[in-house]
């Protein structure tokens, strides 16, 4: 017994657009088009199939072409009550995997990677590959989803995806508060899904059971002034990855304006950060070469850059 | 393995090479190669027959890992990491007399590191004792797989472990930020970090489930996840396993994620009440053990809905754990069910498939007709909630013939898995136990890629050669030597 080629015709026709030979890229709604550095000159764009293939409640799980938009995605799931870990920022699915950025809200909803189960891609020779598999748990073979993921399509170029969904809480609010320690609240609170600090005020985001939040909000009374509000604030164009401890002592000086996500530690700030010191290890360099050993895919994009 | 070369005193004497250089590294006491620590690591926790392992090194510290590692390739001998042993799949198992490199010694917790909600820990660290310390803070290390007394955290990480409470906080992967890794060309490495986001591919990610072939790990940093402040434990209790199955779907359908959902069949659960007497109904077909956790509000809402779905889905009876003392039986029975088996038969071979929920009950009844047209026993304890099945099939290894009919079983309940839109494994690996049926379910284009992978971090093929992979892809033909090498050791 062997495993099936993909028959599918429209993950077939994208494998042939992509083909063997050439640079080429796959781009989405252009919504983080320069994450990584400017694409090369010359570089042949493609675009990703579209369309939600199935989705299962029971299963938590989705199928769904990489050029599916995000809104698109998360309006029909929401129809059935779930949700995924993409990060609410516009553009399509199989861009924001590419990126690997995580939503806001990622102490509720999980971060992106652990969400994606199967990537099926096109590789440097024009073939159609799938990475990890269609259910929630899996170690069958090496962990090549992880790989993928945050990839910036200069592994592969992704075609179609499964998801981890989840159920949409019954019930959340925001809140905020001037003049309070954040580090404390984030201490306070069991497991809130969001908790942003600009320097001055502290916004709370808090999912849940309805009486699980009124009791988590009473605990925030008792911590200082929170009043409701509509939701997170505008946040600084710039994305500084640091520690938690880092974040939660974010003054401004080197950042601008910036909006701190606590116990994470991505920084929204109004400068861009520093080039990132990508770990130059033997081992990226040879992922690189052995998956794309003619350097075709998404030149000129670096992972992290 | 009895190396009877190695009881003769006079043969000691003539030190290898080999062994001389390690020795000079570590130290005389801190490499064995006697008879009797060979057999022991010659295999792990599988039914698999045991290889043949070569010296075996406790080294205390990075350093020395790399060391061991340069030596290696000095000599051009392969190394394979090894924490407890305790792995289902063979992952441990010593394939082409390999210098076996024990993390036994490199047990200490680094750091506690609150601020980050992370702790930095030697592999060796056993999984309990890290939650254990963890509790006068308030935090556990989430993955809590049955063996968790005794497995280490970098045999967790090699895995990819899980547990039943993996199924709300997810398997190691989502709980690992970082990776110390001494790769197979002795280079160290740092993969993954502290921060949100760190930069570059996920290079951490990769290495987690590699199964020891992508280097050893020499620290970690593991994430803490806060205890909840309340928990619900549920014992319902069903007429078919085909009603608590459909429960677990109707649970998770209904937007309910708890965080645990374990079933156990009857013969198990008599198993278990035999051996501990953990208060579990024994005329139950099976039993489904419900765990929520959160604030306590939420888990009564939980705990409520989830008695109500059980109902309308068939279940005899619920009932809910009155005390931490009862809650703490029923865990104990359910982790204790592998040793319960043990007063049972001789042997045990444990199965690991994953099927989409939807399609548990109907595997389950092919799993039960599979054992009984092989004239095997089979018990089924699972992680029900993320479709994880668990089948164990009970066996005597002195009957002959047996061990042919239960590999027959098995090889049909993985197609079964296969067939019903499964996967191969859902937590113990792939190791020498399924290399063969990877190229049922992965092209020869998918198996190339993950070839790719792995040989990225070893292109020499050095680290625990000869798993994962199928025979024809790259490091997986390795002469499985039966015997010690002419020479080889005085
Ligand atoms: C009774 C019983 C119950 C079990 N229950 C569960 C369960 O609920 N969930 C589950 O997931 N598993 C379970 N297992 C399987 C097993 O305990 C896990 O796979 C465990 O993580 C293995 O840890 P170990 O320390 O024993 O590793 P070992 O068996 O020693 O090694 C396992 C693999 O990890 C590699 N390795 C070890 N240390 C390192 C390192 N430092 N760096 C790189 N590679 C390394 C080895 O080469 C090998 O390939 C169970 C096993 C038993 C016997």
């Amino acid at each position: 017994m062997t495993a099936p080629q993909i028959t599918d015709e429209v993950l077939v026709a994208f494998a042939d657009e992509v083909g063997p030979v050439g640079p080429v890229a796959a781009v989405g709604a252009r919504t983080r088009w320069s994450t990584g550095g400017p694409s090369a000159d010359g570089t042949r764009l493609v675009t990703a199939p579209h369309g939600i293939v199935a989705h299962s409640a029971s299963e938590m799980t989705v199928q769904v072409r990489a050029g599916t938009t995000v809104a698109e995605l998360e309006a029909a799931l929401a129809e059935q009550g779930q949700r995924t870990a993409l990060p609410d920022r516009g553009g399509t699915v199989g861009g924001a995997v590419a990126v690997g950025e995580n939503g806001l809200d990622l102490l509720g909803r999980g971060r992106l990677r652990d969400a994606v189960l199967q990537i099926r891609y096109v590789s440097a020779e024009g073939r159609l590959v799938t990475a990890g598999g269609p259910v929630v748990k899996n170690v069958t073979g090496f962990n090549l989803t992880k790989l993928l993921t945050g990839s910036l399509g200069t592994l592969g170029l992704f075609v179609e995806l499964i998801l981890r969904t989840n159920p949409i809480p019954a019930a959340q609010r925001w809140s905020a508060a001037t003049g309070v320690d954040p580090v404390a609240v984030f201490d306070a609170l069991y497991r809130p899904a969001s908790v942003l600090w600009d320097g001055t005020t502290t916004w709370v985001h808090l999912e849940g059971h309805g009486p699980d939040i009124d009791a988590e909000s009473a605990v925030l009374a008792g911590l200082g002034d929170f009043t409701e509000v509509e939701g997170p604030p505008a946040l600084p164009p710039h994305r500084w990855s640091s520690t938690p401890a880092a974040a939660a002592m974010a003054d401004g000086g080197a950042t601008g304006t910036f909006v701190a996500s606590i116990g994470v530690g991505t920084v929204f700030a109004e400068k861009p950060p520093p080039p990132s010191p990508v770990p130059a290890t033997g081992v990226a360099v040879r992922v690189k070469q052995n998956f794309d050993p003619t350097g075709r895919l998404n030149p000129g994009r670096r992972p992290g850059g | 393995m009895r190396i009877r070369e190695s009881f003769t005193p006079w043969r000691r004497r003539v030190v290898d090479p080999l062994v001389a250089d390690l020795r000079a590294a570590l130290s005389v006491d801190r490499v064995r190669i006697d008879g009797a620590e060979r057999a022991l690591m010659a295999r792990d926790a599988s039914v698999f027959a045991g290889g043949v392992a070569g010296p075996t090194c406790f080294p205390v510290s990075t350093a020395e890992v790399q060391a061991i590692m340069g030596i290696a390739a000095a000599h051009g001998r392969a190394i394979v990491p090894r924490g407890a042993g305790t792995g289902l799949a063979g992952g441990a198992i010593p394939l082409g007399a390999p210098i076996v490199v024990s993390t036994g010694k490199m047990n200490r917790i680094l750091e506690v590191d609150t601020a980050n909600r992370v702790a930095w820990v030697e592999p060796g660290v056993i999984n309990l004792d890290l939650t254990t310390h963890l509790t006068p803070v308030g935090f556990h290390f989430a993955p809590d797989p049955s063996s968790q007394s005794v497995c280490t955290l970098g045999g967790n990480v090699a895995n990819n472990s899980g547990g039943p409470h993996c199924l709300a906080y997810g398997v190691t992967d989502a709980h690992v930020l970082a990776v110390e890794v001494v790769s197979a060309d002795g280079e160290v490495l740092m993969l993954g970090g502290l921060d949100a986001e760190p930069a570059g591919l996920d290079l951490r990610g990769a290495f987690v489930g590699g199964e020891g072939t992508l280097g050893i790990a020499t620290r970690i940093a593991v994430r803490l996840t806060k205890n909840a402040p309340a928990v619900r434990t549920l014992l319902l209790s069903f007429a078919t396993v085909r009603d608590a199955a459909e429960t677990v779907s109707a649970i998770i359908a209904a937007g309910i994620v708890p965080a645990a959902l374990e079933v156990m069949d009857q013969r198990i659960t008599v198993a278990v009440e035999n051996f501990v007497g953990a208060g579990y109904p024994t005329d139950a077909a099976a039993v489904l053990l419900a765990e929520v956790e959160g604030l306590a509000a939420g888990v009564d809402i939980d705990a409520a809905r989830i008695d109500e779905i059980g109902r309308a889905n068939g279940a005899t009876g619920v009932r809910l754990a009155g005390t931490e003392h009862e809650r703490a039986l029923l865990w104990k029975g359910r982790k204790t069910a592998f040793g319960a088996i043990a007063q049972l038969a001789p042997d045990y071979y444990l199965h690991d498939t994953v099927v989409p929920r939807s399609a548990l009950a109907d595997v389950l009844e092919q799993v039960y007709e599979i054992a009984e047209r092989h004239d095997l026993v089979v018990m089924n304890v699972f992680h029900a909630g993320d479709g994880n099945l668990h089948p164990l099939l009970l066996f005597d290894a002195r009957e002959e013939g047996t061990l042919e009919r239960v590999h027959a079983a098995g090889a049909e309940i993985v197609r079964a898995s296969l067939a019903a839109g499964g996967v191969l494994s859902g937590e113990h690996g792939i190791g020498v136990e399924k290399q063969r049926f990877m190229g049922e379910l992965f092209t020869d284009d998918d198996l190339d890629h993950q070839a790719r992978l792995r040989h990225a971090f070893d292109p020499a093929c050095r680290a625990n050669p000869g798993k994962v992979l199928p025979s024809g892809h790259s490091c997986a033909d390795i002469q499985a030597l039966h015997e010690v090498p002419t020479g080889v050791w005085g």
